[in-house]
């Protein structure tokens, strides 16, 4: 239930809050601040009431039915006759990302205080109800559910952008929202295909995550299935050849947007690789992995790079998001505990870390009017503690030990080199221009000699609050990523664990399984349900013929393995063919 | 014909016999507000009646008529629309035209006329149904008549929707000559004792030049911008959705009836005109400035969507055409809606440029009109996104991947021009200039063009569209139930598509 009122409290804010500004301007900030903060201390009670039980057991397998994962679960018929419905449930990593989600909630409504002054109640609308789709996404169990949520951040996002941006908005929430709504109706094409191929190999129609783990289809058509999410998220991630969109939207967007865009929404497509694409996928994320790799060592490469080239101090921040969400992509399909688990450090110590660069580059900006760093040069002066945090976070941004992100980038590493060696060695040019674009940051703006004499004030006590509790939280996470890791740890190695025990199971019900294409097996008349049960029964006898595969397996000695595998796939073979004759 | 006959057939009369009494009415005594409230009683009787009437059902009316629950909530979509039309028009005639009474007969008529072509089940019923619809609309689309683009394009309607009528009689005279019925039912048996020959299928075709026409699809579209920009904003509403949901309630069972999945041209043919329908549609959206002539090119790409789930075939195609055009009226009398409250005197509020900044002047208006286009953009929480997800499923369950990918292609690109009158009604106000050139010539300050204020009655159906809008995106469970059942009479006569004509689908 409480995954329920998180996102109703919400919602209820955002009204209100809208409603509220007829009346007063500053209503709105002080419902919606309340709103999240109730929100975020409901789950921060939440998390403690976890913690002080034992988390699930570890080494879970996710399959169909296994409901020990969750720490909480909701289940509500929505729209029965497709078998969609409301289902949210909370496993270690979504309950890390909403609690990531609601403390940069209680941020951003924070630093957008004095920053808008315009249509202050509809902002504070849009504001929430962001944070409320972003919880959706992170405990969202139900595909048809997902996608929901999915799109539905999207639109108050674009409000957002298009609305209180700066100077090119326009172009920036266009470009961010086609790029975004298109890739995701990729994904809703993928969930729809594999909604019907779940239903027609067993019958039940459902959109529910839980089921839909294990389905068995053929190899090519798994990869294309899961195209479709992979777009998607890497879309949103974003991976280099989609990150096209980012640097606009992130620099036109308010202060509170961009926090929000880098902190939050990216971390949504992350997300997604790892609750979705691989447990979904296993033997199709198998095969897309090197691919993926690549793909993301030449965005933590190129990410620095462009970032190192930036003038305009937002755009240079949204460009490290490229290079940073390489590690998360190199991470993901490393396929190892140990670089999923740094994937998930990663994901919330981006968060904090570019969030407060973000929070930075909005405070100068509203205090200079420019972000261009050609202009800036030995603020230190003038705004100490604006630089003294701004050092904190560039460092963190750069890896150094004793922040999260050190934490983060090193587990990254590590889990990557045993995948693949070549490319890990590959990303770790990266950390070296991740260094040079920070210190970049420093030495531009902070340090060096004044170009221009501003006459500007220092972080106030608002804007300390805010950047006190992010180093807090950064340290935390550097000094203590137990606490953290602790808590995702079954959820990832579930996630492992599926994948891996495809791919002991998968090579033989995969040359199985392509012998039955769905046509080739129906005759003239086109009674349906004959033809179902008839494919029902081919996957029941494959099932059965891996189980006592595996059994087999596991009592036979290794070297004894070969002969068996040969005899028992000839027989299998046998099998299906008899199958079809039928 | 039996008392219970003639009963079933409470609602057609209903409507036939307040067309008369307006008639008399008028000539009695002329009166504005006494005539909307006779038509508002005659639409609310018969729609009243079809609840009465559903104890007697199915029943087939002699060869011509077949009454079932299929039949039933098609005349309900329509009588529904029409009479939120008869509510945008009063206000919107108030102020223009000196003749308003007889305006409400030729509704009355129209949607006697969509009503009739959704029940029918014989040629004759199907032709004298178009007929009764087309004539009053060639009225109605030209009812305005000191305004010269509304003429044209009463005109344009004229002619084009009677050399479409021509095709049609040419069609089914081919279709008689070859298997000497024109009952549906009929039809299909012949069909399927003795197969198809070549002339029974160009008569199809020639049909489909006709069915074609009045649901504006590509390549029989090219009325559709102009007709749409000169008529007036209510009576584009009602081409736009009654006139729409009585030719495709017909075209469906027809097609079922005849089991016309059984041929592959058939299918190919649509495959064609719904991929069409979708570029054009949305490809010429892209370019245009006047909102009308957007709404209407988008009507064109979602009748092309429409049909590709059409193209499924089987209880899921019927049930999710069903479903995406009780979203596509509810979102399209929304947004025709919008734009005839919005309409001054002078002109209709059709320039993009009548919409800058209109959030912060009417902010309710404004998020009503964003709500529906997101939903014309298929966005989750609208109707429109639960009625795209049912089409998507249909064809993705038979397998139709070419015509899915490209609805999504297009998806996406109808997001950018939807997209472009949001942005437009959000501009701040800071940015907006005070005198605006319109596409007219005339400069003209972006206030006294547009209504002062929405009257009551446009508010009111306004609302009731947006509450159910939500209601269908949010809680479809329900409806979708009710369209399930409803349809199942013509459902359970649906055979799944011939194995042969998926694979020549792309399948």
């Amino acid at each position: 239930m409480i995954l329920f009122w998180l996102i109703v409290i919400l919602m209820a804010g955002s009204f209100l809050a809208w409603l509220s500004s007829r009346w007063s301007s500053v209503a709105p900030k002080w419902i919606a601040l309340v709103a999240v903060l109730i929100d975020f201390l409901a789950a921060a009670s939440f998390w403690i009431k976890i913690a002080s039980f034992n988390y699930p057991a570890a080494g879970n397998t996710l399959i169909a039915g296994n409901k020990g994962l969750w720490f909480t679960e909701l289940n509500w018929m929505w729209i029965p006759s497709f078998g969609i419905s409301f289902h949210l449930a909370s496993d270690g990593l979504s309950l890390l990302l909403v609690m990531l989600t609601l403390f940069i909630g209680v941020l951003s409504v924070l630093i957008s205080w004095n920053e808008i002054q315009y249509k202050v109640g509809f902002f504070y609308f849009n504001l929430l109800w962001i944070l409320a789709g972003i919880i959706g996404v992170f405990t969202a169990i139900d595909l048809f559910l997902f996608y929901f949520f999915w799109e539905v951040m999207l639109i108050p996002m674009y409000f957002l952008i298009g609305i209180w941006g700066s100077k090119n908005r326009i172009y920036a929430s266009f470009k961010f929202f086609i790029f975004t709504q298109s890739s995701g109706l990729l994904m809703f094409l993928s969930i729809l295909g594999l909604f019907f191929l779940h239903g027609k190999a067993t019958g039940v129609y459902t959109f529910d995550y839980m089921q839909l783990i294990g389905t068995k289809m053929a190899p090519n058509v798994a990869m294309w299935l899961m195209a479709g999410f992979v777009i998607a998220f890497i879309v949103k991630l974003p991976a280099v050849p989609f990150h096209n969109w980012l640097p606009d939207a992130h620099t036109e967007a308010p202060t509170a947007g961009s926090v929000i865009l880098a902190a939050l929404m990216l971390k949504t497509g992350a997300y997604g690789l790892i609750r979705f694409v691989l447990p979904l996928f296993p033997d199709a994320a198998r095969t897309f992995a090197p691919a993926a790799m690549i793909l993301g060592a030449i965005g933590i490469i190129y990410g620095a790079v462009l970032a190192f080239a930036q003038t305009d101090f937002k755009r240079l921040v949204a460009y490290t998001s490229v290079n940073h969400m390489g590690f998360v992509l190199l991470g993901v399909f490393a396929l190892n505990e140990m670089a999923l688990q740094g994937v998930v450090m990663q994901m919330l110590c981006h968060g904090i870390s570019t969030g407060a660069l973000f929070i930075i580059v909005g405070a100068l900006y509203g205090r200079i009017h420019t972000r261009d760093i050609e202009q800036m040069g030995g603020l230190w002066d003038k705004v100490p503690r604006m630089g003294s945090m701004a050092m904190v976070f560039a460092l963190a941004s750069l890896g150094l030990p004793g922040l999260g992100n050190f934490i983060a980038e090193f587990l990254v590493l590590a889990g990557a080199y045993q995948a693949s060696n070549w490319t890990t060695a590959i990303s770790t040019i990266g950390l070296v221009l991740s260094t040079m674009y920070s210190l970049r940051i420093m030495a531009k703006v902070f340090l060096g000699k004044p170009r221009k004499t501003w006459t500007l004030e220092d972080l106030n006590l608002r804007e300390m609050i805010v950047m006190g509790s992010l180093t807090i939280v950064i340290l935390w996470l550097g000094l203590f990523p137990n606490h953290v890791l602790y808590v995702s740890r079954a959820s990832i190695q579930s996630v492992v664990n599926t994948v891996n025990a495809s791919s002991t199971a998968a090579g033989q019900a995969n040359t199985l399984l392509q012998d039955l294409p769905l046509d080739k097996t129906e005759k003239k008349n086109d009674d349906i349900s004959l033809k179902q049960k008839d494919r029902q029964k081919e996957q029941i006898k494959i099932e059965e013929q891996i189980k006592t595969e595996e059994q087999l397996r596991t009592e036979q000695q290794i070297k004894a393995e070969e002969p068996i595998k040969t005899e028992e796939y000839m027989k299998s073979e046998e099998h299906t063919k008899g199958g079809i004759r039928q | 014909m039996t008392t219970e006959g003639l009963f079933s057939l409470l609602p057609l009369f209903l409507l036939s016999g307040f067309a008369v009494i307006l008639m008399l009415l008028i000539a009695i005594y002329r009166d504005h507000n006494l005539t909307f409230w006779f038509t508002l009683a005659g639409f609310t009787a018969s729609f009243a009646s079809l609840f009465f009437i559903q104890a007697v059902l199915p029943r087939q009316i002699v060869p011509i008529l077949i009454i079932d629950n299929y039949a039933l909530l098609y005349w309900g979509m329509i009588i529904l629309a029409s009479s939120a039309v008869a509510v945008l028009s009063y206000n919107y005639l108030k102020e223009h035209e000196e003749q308003k009474e007889e305006y409400y007969i030729l509704l009355m008529t129209a949607t006697l006329g969509a009503c009739t072509m959704s029940s029918a089940s014989h040629f004759i019923s199907f032709f004298l149904g178009l007929e009764i619809l087309s004539v009053s609309l060639y009225t109605m689309i030209s009812y305005l008549r000191d305004r010269l683009e509304s003429v044209e394009a009463g005109l344009k309607y004229l002619v084009l929707a009677a050399a479409s009528s021509a095709f049609l009689l040419f069609g089914m005279a081919l279709v008689y000559a070859s298997t000497g019925t024109m009952e549906f039912a009929r039809i299909s048996e012949s069909l399927s004792a003795n197969g198809v020959n070549a002339l029974t299928l160009s008569g199809f075709a020639m049909m489909v030049i006709a069915v074609g026409f009045k649901l504006a699809l590509a390549p029989f579209h090219m009325w559709t911008p102009d007709v749409y920009q000169g008529a007036p904003a209510p009576v584009t509403a009602f081409v736009a959705t009654v006139s729409k949901a009585g030719m495709f309630g017909l075209w469906l069972r027809f097609f079922v009836m005849i089991n016309g999945y059984r041929y592959g041209s058939l299918l190919i043919l649509f495959t064609v005109i719904s991929i069409a329908s979708m570029f054009t549609g949305n490809f010429l959206a892209l370019m245009q400035n006047n909102v009308k002539r957007i709404l209407a090119y988008s009507s064109i790409a979602h009748l092309g969507y429409l049909f590709v789930a059409f193209l499924a075939g089987g209880k899921l195609a019927i049930e999710a055409t069903t479903f995406y055009l009780v979203a596509y009226i509810i979102t399209s009398l929304g947004t025709f809606g919008i734009v005839t409250v919005l309409s001054g005197k002078m002109r209709d509020a059709e320039d993009i440029e009548d919409y800058r900044g209109l959030y912060w002047r009417r902010p309710l208006v404004a998020t009503v009109f964003t709500a529906m286009l997101m939903s014309l953009a298929g966005i989750p929480l609208t109707a429109g996104f639960i009625g795209k997800f049912y089409l998507v499923s249909a064809a993705v369950n038979s397998w139709l991947w070419l015509p899915v990918i490209i609805l999504v292609i297009n998806s996406a690109i109808s997001v950018y021009y939807y997209l472009r009158i949001i942005v437009v009604m959000y501009r701040r106000i800071d940015e907006v200039t005070p005198a605006v050139e319109t596409t007219t010539g005339t400069l003209a300050t972006v206030g006294p063009v547009m209504q002062p204020s929405i009257s009551l009655g446009g508010g009111l159906v306004l609302a009731v569209l947006t509450l159910a809008l939500i209601w269908v995106g949010v809680f479809p469970g329900n409806i979708i139930q009710f369209i399930k059942d409803m349809v199942s009479s013509l459902s359970s006569a649906a055979m799944p598509m011939h194995t042969a004509q998926k694979i020549m689908l792309f399948r």
